[in-house]
Parts: C-alpha cells; structure tokens; sequence
C-alpha cells in the first residue's frame, strides 16, 4: 500500500483512474445491457415458439396471421389472458364444431407452450394480460362482497353457486368448481364464447378477485344441510320429494297393509 | 295387584270423563267404527301425517322468524352474508339456519314435510279418482278434497316466500307479474296486495299472516270436515266376496287402526326426519337475501307450482300486443291463469260431469276398479300427461344443462307433445283398459291358463286351462256396465218436447264414455261356457286314462 501511495501523484495517476472509472462503467454497463439484450432475445424466441405452435394448431381456423376465417374470430387484439383461457381449459383447439367450446382435459399443451402461443398473441396487438398471482389470489378477496358481487353479474347464468345454467341452443354457462382463480379472472377480463365481458371499469380488479374468494368459499364450504342434490334448486328437490319420500311412504304403507290383506 | 289398581283408576278417571261429558257414547261408535284395509287408503293419512308435522314444525319456526321486511345488516356467523343488507325476515331465516339449535333441521323437516304433504295429497286424489271413491255420495268430500290441494299450493308458496332469499323473491316477481297481466285491474290488484310498488315492504308480514293463521284455520277446518264425511259416510271398500254397497268388511277403530296408524304417523314423521337430516333442502344462505336485480339461473319455484311455471315457458311471446293505449299480457295469462283454471273447474266439478254422463243417482260404496271404466282411466291418465307434461317444462333449462341438450329443442318438443302426448294416451290407455276386460272375461269363461300343453289320441293340442275357484271369479264378475244413454226423441207422440230428453250433449257425453265397452260376464255365459266346454273336458278326462 506504501508503494501506491508513494506514487499517487505520479502524472499518469489520473489517466490511469479515468481508465479504471471509464472500464468499471463500461462492464457494468455491458453486463446490463447484455442481460436486456437476452432477455429481449428470449422473449421474441418465446413470440417466435408460439407462432409456430399458432400455424402448426390454430392457423387451420384463425388463419396463418391469426387474422380469422368464418368460423374463427381474429386473434388480433384478444391479448395473453385470451389464449391462457382457451387454451388453459382445453377449449381450443376445438375438437369439433359444436353450439360451444367444452371444457376438455387433460389440456393438451404444456405451460411453457400454452405461455408462448400467448405471447404470439399477445404480440399481435393490445389485449388483456394473464394476471398475476397476486390479482387472483383468493386470501387477498372479501368473500362476503365477492358473493354480492357475483349474485349480481353472475348467477344469472352460473347459478347461485357457480354450478353452471343453460343458455341458448345448447350454448351453457359453464360450472365454475374447479375453474383455477386464474382461468377465473380470465374469462372476466376477456368474455369467452357467450360471455360478456367484464372491464376494470365494470368490475374492478379488487372485486375479481373478491368473487374469486367467494367462489373458492364455496367450493370448500361444507354443506350443512347435507347432500347439496347438485344445488340445482327445487327441481332435484321435487324429485327427491316424490321418489324418495313419497316413494318410501307408499312402500311403507304397502308393507302395513299387506299384513292383513 | 298393581294392574287392579290401575284398571280401578283408569276405569273412576273414565267414569269421571263419562260423567261430565258422556265420552263413552262417543267412544264407544269411534273404537267400534269399521274400516276396510288396503294400503291405497293410507295415501291420504300420509297427508294428514305431513300436515301434522307441518303444524309442529312450523310452530318452532315461528318462534324464531321474524316477519318483516325492514332492513338490517347480517351480522351472523354466515361469512359469505357479513355485512349484505338483507331484510329481517332473511336474516332471521337465516339465524334459524345457523344459530338456533336444531333450527337448520326444523326449517328442513318444515320443507320436505311440505312437498311430501302435497304429493300425498296428489297421490290420494288419483286413488280416489280412479278407483271412483267420488261418486255419491261423496261429491262434496271430493271438492273439499280439491279445494285442500289447491290451498295446499298456495301455503306451499307463500311458506317459499316467507325467507325472502333470492330464490323465492323472483317467484314472487313472477306472481306479481300474473296478476299485472290481468287485464284492467291487474295493476289495482297488484298495488293493493303489495301495499304500492312491487316488492315494498308490506307483503311479508302479510303473507306471514296468511301463512300461519288465516290458511292453517282453513286447513283444520277443511280437514276435520273431510275426516268428519269419512266417518259419516263410511269409507268406501274395494269389491270382493261378501263386500257389498251396504256392508263395511274391515277391522274395528281400537284396536287394529288406533295402532296402525298410530304407528304410521311415526313412520311418516321418521321417514320426513330421516330425508331431512340427510338432504339439504332450499339453502337460502347460498342463494342470498333478495334483491329485484338479481336472478339465479335454475330459478324454479316448489314442484307443486312447478307445472304453472311449465306452462309460462311453453307459452310462446305472441301473446302480449297492444292495443286502444295498454300493454294485453295474454303471453302471462293464458298459461299462468287460463290454463290452471281449466285444469281446475273439470276436476272439481267431475263427479257431476260422470254423473251426468251415467244417469246413476244411486250411492256406490263399492269402488270401480280402474279397468273397468275405461273411459274415466283414460281420462285421468290424459289429465296426468298434460299435467307432466307441464311440470317437465318447469324444468327446461335443468334439462338442459343436465343432459347437455338445447334448450330451444326441448321446449319446442314439448310445445308439440302438450298436443299430442295427451290425446295418445287418452287412446291408449282405453284400448289396455278395454283388453284387460276382455282378458278378465276370457280368464271367467275359460279359466286360467296352467301352460300345460297336452296331446290327444289324434294328435290335437290343446293348453290346459284351471277354472277359477269362485272368490277369484267374484272380482271379475261382480261390476256392472254403464249403457249410452238411449237416444230418446225429444218430443212424445202428441208431438210435445219432452222434459226428461235435455240437450244432444247429454247423450253425446254418454256415448263417448260408455259406447265402448266389455261386459262383465253374466252368470247364463258362466254356464254356456261351462256347457260347451263338457266336451272338451270329457276328452281332457280321456286322454289323462291312458
């Protein structure tokens, strides 16, 4: 150390801190800027991967720049949180042509695959984002105004407990049980198939995930009356009424009254 | 000793009783009273049952209910309910529901105990009707009958719509809606009964009023005048050796029946109980307090009004136009209100109708067995159809979803078998009523088939046939036949109309019931029968010899 301040004066101490300032700075910023750079790299390979996965799956219907045909609509604009959906629940590819998409398992893409058509989609125009885990995370929801929420948008089509209702020509509201919160949030943001959709203007953020809260209530709600019966009201009710119940009176009377006769 | 000294209490506590009230001329005509046996008969004791139950239950619930559409702020121990404005009476149901002890299973046996009440009920009118336990004299037990079932309905509704959860307020949005399509005064009717604008804050109190007090009251009465005309008219009797329309073959009131049905009344409580504790019934937790803008999909009211929301879905929208400055809602009308009334009016005024039909003012003590009136069967089996065939349509978009089908197909489908399903039936069933007569006439006249196939000498075939011993033949034989009315000229021979001769629909309603028909066998076929068949015998006699 004597030595280096022995020479801390000597003429080309400051050329050499500049050059040690100017090489510090410039690897620094190399090695910033090189990570953005892969990244960069990686993500159009990831828009890239998923085009090839959208000509070799979905181009037959939606068309090769995903522009649309008669039966498909255009993608363009639909966003990540569109494709995550279809493709997610194992709707698209549609196996068939039908009044609606059925809900398939086992989904037939991976995670990885599923992520990079969406990010081909994504990179098509503007359109809703996957959520984060944070958006959908039901602890994070007020169930009590979820389900206030839901009762008021939703049941309409859902039923009051999310178990799915009919709709036109043998379109449906699909049942919500075993829907994950992000698929939830998804279909909120994006409106698949009859589906309106729902803005942040019309349901705000907060208040989907407080009816993702509500609908995870429900599905791990006991049921304290017993066999729920499909909570599909009175109609299963009816039945259990007169076959169960009435049903096992008559039997009992016939029992009764062949004793005598 | 001890069983003398309690004989000895038992019988100066009667004393006492007979003393004062003169119980024992009473008791002794009800132990002694006769009734004849068959389960068919317990149908309306399951009623009663359910009734009873209603009542007990429905005491608890009162308890604990409160009547009023004020609103409040859930504050109990329902999370997803924290802090929603409701109405008191919502809240409280809930409460029942939740924090009351064994209030959750008391509402429960409440519910079921009220479908099953008026299923047993239903049950109990198709046994009287088919078996023709309404012919005279028991006509006005029939319509008292009826009226019981149709109050049944509306308790039923009005008991649904007391929790004011959202489920039962849409229901009562629909029955707002049927008498705002009343034309001219529906609107009259509708503010008057909702005290102003619909929902309003009047109508819970009012239907809890009319919930338990005004209707249970009617129901007592109602009741006890039915069971009064059973004991007086004494119950009818299934045909049979020794049963005649001025006897009743069965067992003594004390003690065959007091333990009977005694014993029934438990099993029907224990059952009710049983379903209760197991199967959830109406949970209005989850269905939410009600508000006017939101709906559930699946909104059904209770099956027994079930057939009245059917017809409102098959009604196509033609029906509302408008016309001189108003909105005519007949889309509501027809099926809401029309078509219940002329279910209604026929059945009610149906033992006059056969009567008319028959001529027979004579008392039947003795029930038809369905068979043979084939006509009346085919009927109430037309009645039933379309009456299925509506409550089917209440559950449409059930249908639908369960089974993965259209909705618009199976309306449309239903919308064309309400026409044809019906009278297809009507055919049917007559034609089986018909060929199961003549197989009870073939069965008298040449017996029961043994498939016993024997060969003669000469190598003729013939299956064996076993007469029946006559107690089996009393059952086929002993019915008569009703004739068409004989067509009469309405005027006598000094060319004067004539009194008795009434209209050509007297007639046509006689020939359209009795036109077809089987006779029984008679006792001079019995013998030409038995006469033709010797020779048969005398062969069959033969060939067992060799």
């Amino acid at each position: 150390m004597t030595a280096l301040a022995a020479r801390r004066r000597h003429p080309l101490a400051t050329a050499i801190l500049v050059m040690i300032g100017l090489i510090v700075t410039g690897v620094l910023y190399a090695a910033a800027t090189s990570g953005k750079a892969a990244a960069a790299v990686s993500a159009a390979d990831e828009i890239e991967a998923g085009k090839k996965l959208f000509l070799a799956n979905c181009s037959t219907c939606h068309g090769l720049n995903a522009e649309g045909r008669r039966n498909a609509p255009s993608l363009v604009g639909v966003g990540a949180a569109a494709v995550d959906f279809q493709v997610g629940t194992g709707r698209m590819p549609m196996a068939a042509t039908g009044p609606q998409a059925p809900k398939v398992s086992p989904v037939r893409y991976t995670q990885d695959e599923i992520k990079a058509m969406a990010a081909y989609v994504a990179s098509l125009g503007p359109g809703p984002a996957i959520p984060s885990a944070e958006d959908v995370d039901p602890a994070k929801g007020d169930v009590a105004m979820g389900s206030l929420i839901f009762r008021t948008n939703c049941a309409m089509c859902h039923n009051f407990a999310g178990k799915g209702g009919a709709l036109t020509r043998g379109k449906y509201a699909a049942g919500l049980e075993g829907v994950t919160p992000e698929h939830i949030y998804e279909a909120m943001v994006t409106g698949p198939q009859s589906m309106p959709v729902f803005t942040d203007q019309t349901i705000s953020p907060e208040n989907k995930r407080d009816i993702i809260a509500f609908l995870q209530s429900v599905e791990e709600a006991p049921a304290p009356g017993g066999l729920s019966l499909g909570s599909f009201g009175p109609v299963t009710e009816g039945l259990v009424a007169w076959l169960a119940g009435l049903g096992l009176l008559v039997g009992c009377a016939v029992w009764l009254g062949a004793k005598s006769s | 000793m001890t069983t003398t000294t309690t004989a000895k209490k038992a019988g100066s506590l009667a004393n006492w009783t007979d003393e004062r009230l003169g119980a024992s001329k009473g008791v002794k005509f009800l132990a002694r009273k006769i009734f004849p046996d068959h389960w068919s008969f317990m149908l309306g004791e399951v009623a009663l049952y359910s009734f009873i139950i209603l009542l007990l239950t429905g005491v608890f619930l009162s308890l604990f209910y409160i009547p009023s559409a004020g609103h409040t702020v859930y504050d109990g121990v329902y999370a997803p309910l924290v802090n929603q404005q409701v109405s008191e009476a919502y809240a409280s149901t809930v409460g029942i529901s939740f924090d009351v002890r064994g209030g959750l299973l008391m509402r429960q046996i409440h519910h079921w105990a009220a479908l099953v009440f008026v299923a047993a009920m239903t049950v109990h009118m198709f046994r009287v009707f088919f078996t023709g336990a309404f012919r005279k004299p028991r006509e006005l037990n029939w319509v008292i009958g009826c009226v019981l079932v149709l109050l049944g309905i509306v308790e039923g509704f009005l008991g649904y719509s007391l929790p004011d959860d959202l489920l039962s307020g849409t229901g009562i949005r629909i029955a707002s809606s049927i008498i705002l399509a009343i034309p001219v005064v529906g609107s009259y009717l509708s503010f008057f009964l909702f005290g102003g604008e619909f929902p309003g804050e009047s109508f819970i109190p009012r239907i809890y009023t009319i919930h338990v007090l005004l209707l249970p009251a009617i129901f007592l009465a109602l009741i006890g005048a039915h069971l009064v005309m059973l004991v007086i008219q004494k119950h009818t009797q299934y045909p049979g050796p020794g049963r005649t329309n001025t006897n009743v073959v069965g067992y003594p009131l004390f003690p065959v029946y007091t333990a009977k049905a005694g014993g029934f009344f438990f099993i029907v409580f224990g059952v009710i109980t049983l379903l209760s504790a197991l199967v959830t019934i109406n949970p209005i937790w989850a269905y939410g307090g009600y508000d006017p803008s939101p709906v559930t999909a699946g909104s059904q009211p209770d099956w027994y009004m079930g057939f009245m929301d059917g017809a409102v879905r098959l009604m196509t929208g033609w029906g509302e136009f408008t016309a001189f400055g108003f909105t005519w809602s007949f889309n509501i009308l027809i099926p809401a209100l029309l078509i219940p009334g002329l279910m209604t009016i026929p059945l009610i005024l149906y033992p006059w109708i056969e009567q008319w039909a028959t001529g027979d003012r004579r008392e039947h003590h003795l029930l038809d067995r369905p068979r043979n009136v084939p006509t009346r069967t085919a009927l109430g089996a037309m009645g039933i159809t379309f009456y299925i065939l509506l409550w089917i349509s209440g559950g449409n978009d059930i249908m639908a979803t369960v089974l993965r089908l259209s909705i618009n197909d199976i309306t449309l489908t239903l919308r064309v078998l309400i026409f044809i399903l019906p009278p297809v039936v009507y055919i049917v069933t007559k034609r089986i009523c018909l060929g199961m007569q003549r197989k009870d006439r073939d069965k008298v006249l040449h017996g029961r088939e043994t498939a016993v196939i024997v060969r003669t000498e000469s190598g003729e075939y013939f299956e064996v046939h076993e007469p029946l011993d006559e107690y089996k033949r009393w059952n086929l034989v002993q019915h008569e036949t009703h004739e068409p009315l004989a067509e009469l000229p309405s005027e006598d021979a000094n060319g004067v109309r004539r009194p008795g001769a009434g209209s050509g629909w007297k007639r046509r309603l006689s020939k359209f019931y009795f036109e077809q028909r089987v006779e029984p066998v008679t006792p001079a076929e019995l013998a030409a029968a038995h006469h033709d068949h010797h020779g048969h015998e005398a062969i069959e006699a033969t060939s067992a010899h060799h």
